[in-house]
C-alpha cells in the first residue's frame, strides 16, 4: 500500500523534465568528484590526465547508450542489443581482416581517418545485410533471434581468433593496439573522429527523436501515420553502425554495459518519449562508468577491471531478464 | 545402415592415418621415424580420437538429461566450473598432482552443472532456445568470475592459454588419463537405454520404471568426468558435444542405444578433421584447435538454429 503512494507520488510530481534534471546533476557531480578527489600531483597534469580519462568516458557512455536505445527501438523489444548480436565482433573481425588483408606495415601507415573509415563502411555494410536477414528476411521469435546473436558473436570471434593466430607477431600487435585501446591513451585522432560522430549524432538527434516515437509504436502503425520507416531504418542502422565502431575502437567490446544501461533508463525515466530517453541513457551511462571507475580506483585500487564487473553483473540481469520472461 | 557405418569407420581410419602423418617432420622407414611416431604422433591422434568420443558422448547425455537438442557442456557452465575448480587449485595447491586437480575440477563441475540443471526446472517456459541461451549467459557469468580471480592472482595469462583447446603438447605420457575419459564413454554405452528413457522426463520415465533422480546424478557424474578429463588434458574443444549428436539425430533418430555409436564416431572424425585443418591453415606453424573448431562448431550451430524454422 504504501509503495503504491510512494510510486504515485513519483509519478504525478517527479515529470521526466525533473528526472532528467536530478540524472544531469549527479552525472555532474560524479565529474566533479572524478576530477578532483584526491589529487596528488600538480593541478595541471591531474586535470591534463584525467581529462583524457573523463572524455574517453563520456564519448564512450554517449555512444553506447544512444547505439543500445536506438536498435531496441527498431526491433521493438528491450533485451536485445548491438553486442549481444554480435556487432561488436563484427567490427573487430573487420579490423582484423584488413589487418590480414592489407598486411600490418601499410595498414599503419594508412591515414587514420581513411582507415576508419573503412572499418565503418565496411561494418555498416555488413551489419545492414545482418539486420535485414535477421529481422526482415526472417521473421524469428525473439528467443532464438537472441541465440542467434549470441552464437553469431562467438562465430566471429572464433574467426577472428584464427586470423589473429596466423598473422605474424607484430601485425598483432598493431591490431591489439587498435582492437583494446586502454582507457588511458586516447588516440588524437579518434578524439577527432569522436567529435564528428557525437556532432552527427546530436544533430540526427533534434531532426529525428520524434520519429523515433513513431517508428516505436511498430512498423505498421508508424508507415500509417507517415513516417517512411524503411527509410529510417536504414539511417538508423547506419546510425548505429557508425556509433559501434566508435566505442569498440576506443574500449573494445563490452557486452552488457547497454542492456543494463539502457533498462535502468527505462524504469527511471517516466516517460516513452526519445527526447527523455535518450539524455537520461547517456546520463545514466556516464554516471556508471564514471563512479565505476572511481571505485575501482580509490576503493579497490585497480584490483580489478571494471568491463569483468560490468559483465558478470550484466550477465546475471541478462538472466533474470530471460527467466522472468519480462520482455516487451 | 550397414553402408553408414562401414563409410563412417573407413572416415575415421582414414583421417587417422592422415592425422599421423601431418607434421614438420617426414616419416620414413627409420627408427627414428617410428620413435617420433610412438612418442608424439600416435599419442596425439589416439587423444584426438578418444577426445572426440568422449565429449559427444557427454555432449549427448547432457542433451538427455536437459532435454533439449541444443546444450553441451560448453553451453551449460559444466566447463566453466572445471574450469573455476583448476583456478582454485592453482591458486590454494599449485604443487598438487594432476588427479586431485582432475577430481577437484570434477566436483566443481558436478556442482555448477547440478546447479543449472536445477536452474531449469526453475523455468516456466521451456521453449528449446530458451535453455542453451540461459546455459551460455550462465556459462559467461561463472566466466567473469574465473576472469576476476585470475586478474587478481595475475593467472590470466596462464588461464588463457591452458583452457584453449590444444593438442600440440601431447606427447606420450602425458595423455593417459584420456584414456579414463574413452573407458566412461563405452560405460555410458551400457545404460544408454535408460538415458533414452530420461529423456523422457521425470514423471514418463518414474512411470515406466526409472530410478530417475539416479540416472540424473549417474549422467551428471559422467558427463562432469569427462569435461574435467578432457579440460585437464587438453583444453576446451566448443560446440562438439553439441553439433555432433544433432547432426546425427537428423540421419537416424533418437534411440541412443543404437545411435550413441555413431555419435561417438562421427565426434572423432569431426575432431581428427579439425585437428588436421589446424595443422595445415598455417603450416608449419600451428593453430589451437579448440579456435579452427570454434568457427566450424558455431557455424554448424547457427545452421541448426536457422534449420529448425
Amino acid at each position: 500500500m504504501r509503495i503504491q503512494s510512494v510510486t504515485h507520488f513519483l509519478q504525478t510530481w517527479l515529470t521526466p523534465q525533473y528526472r532528467l534534471m536530478i540524472a544531469a546533476l549527479v552525472t555532474l557531480v560524479t565529474i566533479g568528484l572524478f576530477m578532483s578527489y584526491g589529487v596528488k600531483a600538480s593541478w595541471e597534469f591531474t586535470i591534463m590526465f584525467r581529462g583524457k580519462k573523463l572524455l574517453t568516458f563520456l564519448i564512450v557512455a554517449f555512444c553506447i547508450a544512444c547505439s543500445t536505445l536506438f536498435f531496441q527501438t527498431l526491433s521493438h523489444n528491450r533485451i536485445i542489443t548491438p553486442a549481444i548480436m554480435g556487432f561488436d565482433s563484427l567490427y573487430i573481425l573487420i579490423q582484423t581482416l584488413l589487418v590480414f588483408s592489407i598486411g600490418s606495415l601499410q595498414y599503419a601507415q594508412m591515414n587514420e581517418y581513411v582507415k576508419w573509415g573503412l572499418e565503418v563502411f565496411v561494418l555498416v555494410f555488413a551489419s545492414s545485410f545482418l539486420f535485414q536477414w535477421l529481422f526482415i528476411k526472417k521473421q524469428l521469435n525473439l528467443y532464438i533471434l537472441i541465440l542467434i546473436g549470441v552464437v553469431l558473436g562467438v562465430f566471429f570471434q572464433s574467426i577472428s581468433g584464427v586470423f589473429m593466430r596466423m598473422i605474424s607477431p607484430t601485425d598483432f600487435a598493431v591490431l591489439q593496439d587498435s582492437a583494446f585501446a586502454s582507457f588511458g591513451a586516447v588516440d588524437f585522432h579518434l578524439l577527432m573522429i569522436s567529435a564528428l560522430v557525437v556532432l552527427f549524432i546530436l544533430i540526427f538527434i533534434v531532426r529525428n527523436h520524434h520519429k523515433l516515437d513513431v517508428l516505436a509504436l511498430g512498423k505498421f502503425t508508424a508507415i500509417n501515420l507517415g513516417v517512411d520507416q524503411a527509410q529510417l531504418t536504414r539511417l538508423l542502422i547506419i546510425v548505429i553502425s557508425v556509433l559501434v565502431g566508435l566505442s569498440t575502437s576506443l574500449v573494445g567490446p563490452v557486452t552488457f554495459f547497454g542492456l543494463l544501461v539502457v533498462n535502468l533508463a527505462y524504469f527511471l525515466t517516466g516517460s516513452h518519449l526519445h527526447r527523455f530517453l535518450i539524455p537520461m541513457t547517456v546520463f545514466i551511462a556516464m554516471i556508471t562508468l564514471i563512479s565505476g571507475e572511481f571505485v575501482l580506483q580509490h576503493v579497490l585500487h585497480y584490483n580489478t577491471r571494471l568491463s569483468i564487473i560490468i559483465e558478470f553483473v550484466g550477465g546475471l540481469f541478462f538472466l533474470s531478464l530471460v527467466i522472468r520472461k519480462k520482455i516487451a | 545402415m550397414k553402408k553408414i557405418s562401414f563409410s563412417i569407420v573407413m572416415l575415421v581410419i582414414m583421417l587417422s592415418i592422415i592425422s599421423i602423418f601431418v607434421g614438420v617432420q617426414h616419416l620414413h622407414f627409420s627408427a627414428e621415424s617410428f620413435d617420433l611416431v610412438l612418442l608424439s604422433r600416435l599419442p596425439r591422434t589416439l587423444a584426438l580420437i578418444l577426445a572426440g568420443v568422449s565429449l559427444s558422448v557427454a555432449g549427448v547425455i547432457m542433451q538427455q538429461l536437459a532435454r533439449n537438442k541444443f546444450v553441451e557442456p560448453t553451453t551449460t557452465g559444466t566447463v566453466e566450473s572445471a574450469t573455476l575448480g583448476m583456478l582454485l587449485m592453482l591458486i590454494f595447491y599449485p604443487d598438487a598432482s594432476v588427479i586431485y586437480k582432475l577430481i577437484v575440477a570434477c566436483i566443481t563441475s558436478i556442482i555448477g552443472t547440478g546447479f543449472f540443471l536445477l536452474l531449469l526446472r526453475k523455468v516456466p517456459l521451456r521453449s528449446d532456445v530458451i535453455v542453451p541461451l540461459i546455459g551460455i549467459m550462465y556459462a559467461g557469468v561463472i566466466g567473469a568470475v574465473i576472469t576476476f580471480i585470475a586478474y587478481r592472482m595475475d593467472l590470466l595469462q596462464s588461464i588463457w592459454v591452458w583452457t584453449q583447446g590444444d593438442f600440440s603438447m601431447i606427447l606420450k605420457g602425458r595423455y593417459e588419463l584420456l584414456w579414463f575419459a574413452g573407458i566412461l564413454s563405452v560405460v555410458a554405452y551400457f545404460t544408454a537405454d535408460k538415458f533414452t528413457l530420461a529423456g523422457l522426463g521425470k514423471q514418463v520415465s518414474t512411470n515406466l520404471g526409472l530410478n530417475y533422480n539416479g540416472i540424473f546424478i549417474w549422467g551428471l557424474v559422467i558427463v562432469s568426468l569427462i569435461t574435467g578429463v578432457t579440460v585437464v588434458n587438453s583444453g576446451i574443444i566448443p560446440f562438439l558435444g553439441l553439433v555432433v549428436p544433432n547432426i546425427v539425430s537428423i540421419v537416424m533418430g533418437d534411440n541412443l542405444r543404437r545411435s550413441l555409436p555413431f555419435v561417438a564416431l562421427v565426434g572423432a572424425a569431426l575432431v581428427l578433421f579439425c585437428d588436421i585443418l589446424a595443422r595445415l591453415i598455417n603450416f608449419p606453424y600451428e593453430i589451437p584447435i579448440g579456435t579452427v573448431m570454434g568457427v566450424i562448431g558455431s557455424g554448424l550451430f547457427l545452421y541448426l538454429l536457422l534449420r529448425r524454422q
